[in-house]
């Protein structure tokens, strides 16, 4: 009696598995293969909303051109974790990262060739964005500047920059905004640094975990965030932010790139230039304005005047020499992101 | 009693307990067997206490955030193209995983409890290390291996064959942080179970294969079914390590558990916890089932 | 328990029950290519580093602060688990009370629940607006981002060790001795520390020492709950994701490596413990 039972159960939980086996294995494998053109993309955390339009863009506008269909998978996570993976074996055909340092770093991995900064127009960033404070509605602690972020009582969210990428505009911006009032005493700037980061409350991995933790957990007076994911914020949950634009700021560049190994290697090579080279389209870029990136199509981003604040005083990676040495300065072990925790 | 077993996920005998309660009742005097309730009675209060603050709490929290916006947005969420897709490459990881520490258990369970030898003591340690590896070397492991990076990755791009950032090594993850649950259940009751009867029926000369069926079997076919729960219960809701393996490919490499944390940081945090409630409906479902099992036993 | 036949060691070379190289070769089949050889690369990629370069990477502040806080954490959560693990473990076996079917039951609900999502409820427990945090944040104390969160994730995924590891030791525990004890006049903390305690020890510390070392490596639900910041509730695993963001692989590996050492010594003291005492229950 009891042996049945047993084997009852057994064979049960055996059928079960197999017929589970069968519906997880099956369908992957009836995918066909190569009919249709499959691209992809592997991106950073904040542009999953645009690129899911996106692609339907350009799905739509290649359908029209070449008669074929075309699949693009998705792939999104901190900046760094995402050119880490490609490096790793991501097989990805293009590259939409958070900061140029993370689409050479591919290109040291020798996946991309050199002079992809120059392949597509403005230093390949079809669009741009800048850092900005989000604050709870009616702003209590009258934050205004950055000045009001050291404040004692402030407590402030950002990443981590040894972990995300857009932590290190956020660590930029502030630098910069420093380092013009102190008038480049790089010991008083580091000060300033200091302070910031002591009223840093929680130091996520990652921007989007940072956010969490703003609006979801409510934790923190202010969130130093990009602009486009302080918007969407306010999107997501209308009322209850507000965003406060400080007087300096940087202009940051989301580059993109083709992954010329991959790329080849799939024969995916022209459409991957042609989905990067469509993001200069005047449709996706207005696309990317509705997502509130900046356009960097000049005439385009004119349209969007009434979202953006343009009178920002915008500093670029370049008046830090380049992300080779920003991140050489700030970010590297021992640097001066290091010290500042290490007093 | 020769039914009893001595595994992680068990129970007690019913009867035994009713004993030794009846026992206790005849020798203890009866002012302090007044005590003795109160103790009860606290320590079932501080157990019920830390499970309902430890464990149900956050089920409570999966629960009513999934439900937060209605039965019809729940199961809009549960019926999405991408977590249909999740839930069968998560299917099909656990499946693959507990067939896997199927046969890996039982055969290194009576490797070790039936045999002596040298190295016995690393060698159950190796094999108990992926429960206490952390989940991010689990992933950097693989990727050290079979990567671009890795030394075995020119061979294998050679070859075409795709493991990290695919479905092998999600697969490959999932197996190895489960590797030693079924063996964990087996051990111990193959040990206590001891060897005599092997021996004896070894030299009236039976096969091998008839003293497994036939002797060592019976002894631990529940304590492998527990292992097995246990195996699917891990497997369906491993994290850390396929997370690093996997690359994030929407509808491809993503499980359940990867799928939510994408949901979150999408701000569906509805649907994030609606697709964590599956996870721990089935888990709940499972344990019920051991629970089940457990009562057919008797 | 029954068997009281005389054990008779078995002479080397001499043994009778069939199937020993199948199942070794089974066994290291299967562990090899699952286990030891991805950990192989592991060895391989952190012995790219000189000792001097290795020492440095392992023993920089930062690093060591991160194993300071994961050490110290799990060492609490591991305690705090043996505490309320051995309750659980008692309570289960040795009463009945309606519900104790559907306690026991949600005991590893832990392995289940993805780590993400229990970090992601956890932290909406535990912080200063949650269900609970809000209490604690009236009295002044923080507990979400804080080491106390990181010790409440790690709690939280070691639940199941100690009581699944004392439980069935409990259950077979021969009564005879606590009533002899008892009608012996012994208290029943006496009884408990001097009689059953030394009888579950063996399981006890197994379960206390895989919770242990489950903590030490727990990532995915304690970087949500932890603010992650430096020299203060950054873990050791998040140090190891941070190197690797710097694509740097060798020290990424001297870290793990280092974390994997700890946990495989302590997996293998628990071994030899368990062994030695089963040996010596043998007589």
């Amino acid at each position: 009696m009891k042996k049945r039972g047993m084997l009852c159960i057994l064979i049960l939980t055996m059928a079960s598995s197999l017929f589970a086996a069968g519906c997880g294995g099956g369908k992957d494998s009836s995918s066909d293969r190569k009919e249709s053109l499959e691209l992809l993309n592997v991106s950073y955390d904040p542009t999953r909303e645009f690129y899911a339009k996106y692609n339907e863009l350009f799905c739509k506008y290649w359908k029209e051109k070449n008669g074929e269909d075309v699949t693009i998978t998705q792939s999104h996570g901190g900046s760094g974790a995402q050119a880490r993976s490609v490096i790793e074996g991501n097989e990805a055909d293009v590259v939409t990262l958070a900061l140029a340092h993370d689409i050479t770093a591919i290109e040291e991995a020798g996946l991309i060739d050199g002079g992809w900064m120059d392949e597509f127009e403005s230093d390949s960033s079809p669009y741009t964005s800048t850092i900005v404070f989000l604050v709870r509605k009616g702003n209590e602690k009258n934050i205004k500047d950055w000045d009001d972020l050291i404040k004692k009582d402030v407590e402030v969210i950002t990443p981590n920059p040894k972990t995300s990428g857009g932590a290190c505009w956020n660590f930029l911006a502030a630098w910069s905004y420093w380092q013009e009032k102190d008038g480049n005493n790089e010991a008083e700037t580091k000060e300033s640094m200091k302070r910031l980061y002591e009223n840093v409350l929680v130091l996520d991995s990652g921007a989007r975990g940072a956010t969490n933790t703003f609006v979801e957990n409510r934790q923190g007076d202010v969130l130093v965030a990009w602009e486009n994911e302080a918007y969407l914020s306010m999107e997501e949950y209308p009322g209850q932010y507000e965003i406060i634009t400080p007087s300096v700021s940087i202009l940051a560049q989301p580059s993109v790139a083709v992954v010329d190994q991959n790329a080849d290697e799939h024969g995916t090579k022209e459409i991957a230039k042609a989905y990067l080279e469509y993001l200069y389209s005047d449709e996706a870029q207005r696309l990317a304005g509705e997502n509130y990136y900046r356009p960097s199509n000049e005439e385009i981003l004119q349209e969007f005047a009434g979202q953006f604040d343009l009178a920002m005083n915008l500093v670029t990676i370049d008046d830090f020499g380049g992300w080779d040495e920003a991140y050489k300065a700030f970010f590297e072990d021992g640097a001066v992101f290091d010290q500042i925790y290490a007093q | 009693m020769a039914e009893r077993n001595e595994t992680m996920g068990t129970t007690y005998e019913k009867d035994m307990v009713g004993d030794g309660v009846c026992s206790l009742q005849k020798v203890i005097p009866p002012q302090k067997r007044e005590g003795n309730h109160a103790v009860k009675y606290v320590l079932i209060g501080i157990s019920a206490c830390f499970l309902f603050v430890m464990l149900v709490l956050p089920l409570a929290v999966v629960v009513i955030n999934a439900l937060k916006e209605g039965w019809a947005v729940y199961k809009e969420n549960l019926l999405d193209e991408y977590t249909v897709k999740a839930f069968q490459l998560t299917m099909l990881a656990t499946v693959v995983a507990v067939a896997v520490n199927t046969v890996f258990g039982i055969f290194a369970s009576y490797l070790l409890s039936k045999f002596y030898f040298r190295g016995r003591q690393v060698l159950a340690a190796l094999i108990d290390l992926p429960f206490s590896v952390s989940p991010v070397i689990a992933g950097l492991i693989f990727i050290l291996t079979f990567g671009n990076i890795g030394w075995m990755g020119e061979f294998l791009k050679s070859h075409h064959i795709k493991i990290v950032f695919a479905v092998p090594g999600v697969i490959l993850a999932t197996v190895f942080v489960t590797l030693p649950f079924v063996f964990r259940e087996l051990f111990p009751v193959m040990n206590a179970q001891g060897k005599e009867e092997e021996e004896a029926a070894a030299l009236m000369g039976a096969g091998g294969f008839t003293i497994f069926r036939r002797i060592t079997f019976p002894h631990i076919k529940w304590a492998l079914l527990y292992g097995m729960i246990l195996c699917t219960a891990r497997a369906l809701g491993e994290f850390g390590a396929v997370s690093v393996i996997s690359g994030h490919l929407r509808g491809k490499t993503n499980t359940l558990p990867l799928h939510v944390e994408i949901l979150y940081n999408e701000f569906h945090t509805t649907a994030a916890f609606a697709v964590s409630s599956i996870l721990v409906i089935l888990a709940v479902g499972i344990l019920v089932l051991r629970n089940l099992v457990e009562w057919k036993r008797k | 328990m029954e068997q009281q036949i005389v054990k008779v060691k078995n002479k080397r070379g001499v043994r009778v029950i069939p199937g020993f190289g199948l199942s070794l070769g089974v066994t290291l089949a299967m562990l090899g290519p699952l286990v030891l050889i991805p950990l192989a690369s592991l060895f391989l990629k952190a012995g790219s580093l000189s000792f001097p370069e290795f020492w440095k990477v392992v023993s920089a502040p930062q690093i060591l602060s991160g194993y300071g806080v994961s050490l110290s954490c799990a060492f609490l959560a591991a305690v705090v688990n043996a505490v309320f693990g051995m309750i659980l473990a008692w309570v289960f076996v040795r009463y009945e009370f309606p519900g104790k079917r559907l306690m026991d039951g949600l005991i590893e609900l832990p392995f289940a629940l993805p780590t993400a999502v229990a970090g992601i409820s956890l932290t909406y427990l535990y912080s200063d607006q949650g269900w609970i945090g809000r209490w604690f944040a009236k009295i002044g104390v923080q507990i979400a981002y804080t080491r106390i969160g990181i010790t409440i994730a790690m709690v939280f995924v070691g639940i199941p060790f100690v009581v699944r590891a004392v439980q069935p030791v409990l259950e077979k525990l021969d009564r005879q001795y606590e009533e002899a004890a008892t009608m012996l006049g012994a208290g029943r903390i006496t009884i408990f520390f001097r009689v059953i305690f030394p009888e579950l020890f063996p399981a006890f510390l197994a379960g206390f020492g895989l919770a242990f070392a489950r903590g030490i490596g727990e990532y995915g639900s304690v970087v949500f709950i932890a603010g992650n910041i430096p020299y203060k509730t950054q873990i050791a695993p998040l140090l190891i994701m941070t190197k690797l963001e710097q694509y740097k692989y060798e020290d990424a590996t001297a870290i793990a490596l280092v974390l994997l050492i700890l946990s495989f010594l302590l997996m293998l003291g628990i071994h030899s413990v368990q062994i030695y005492m089963q040996r010596f229950s043998e007589g």
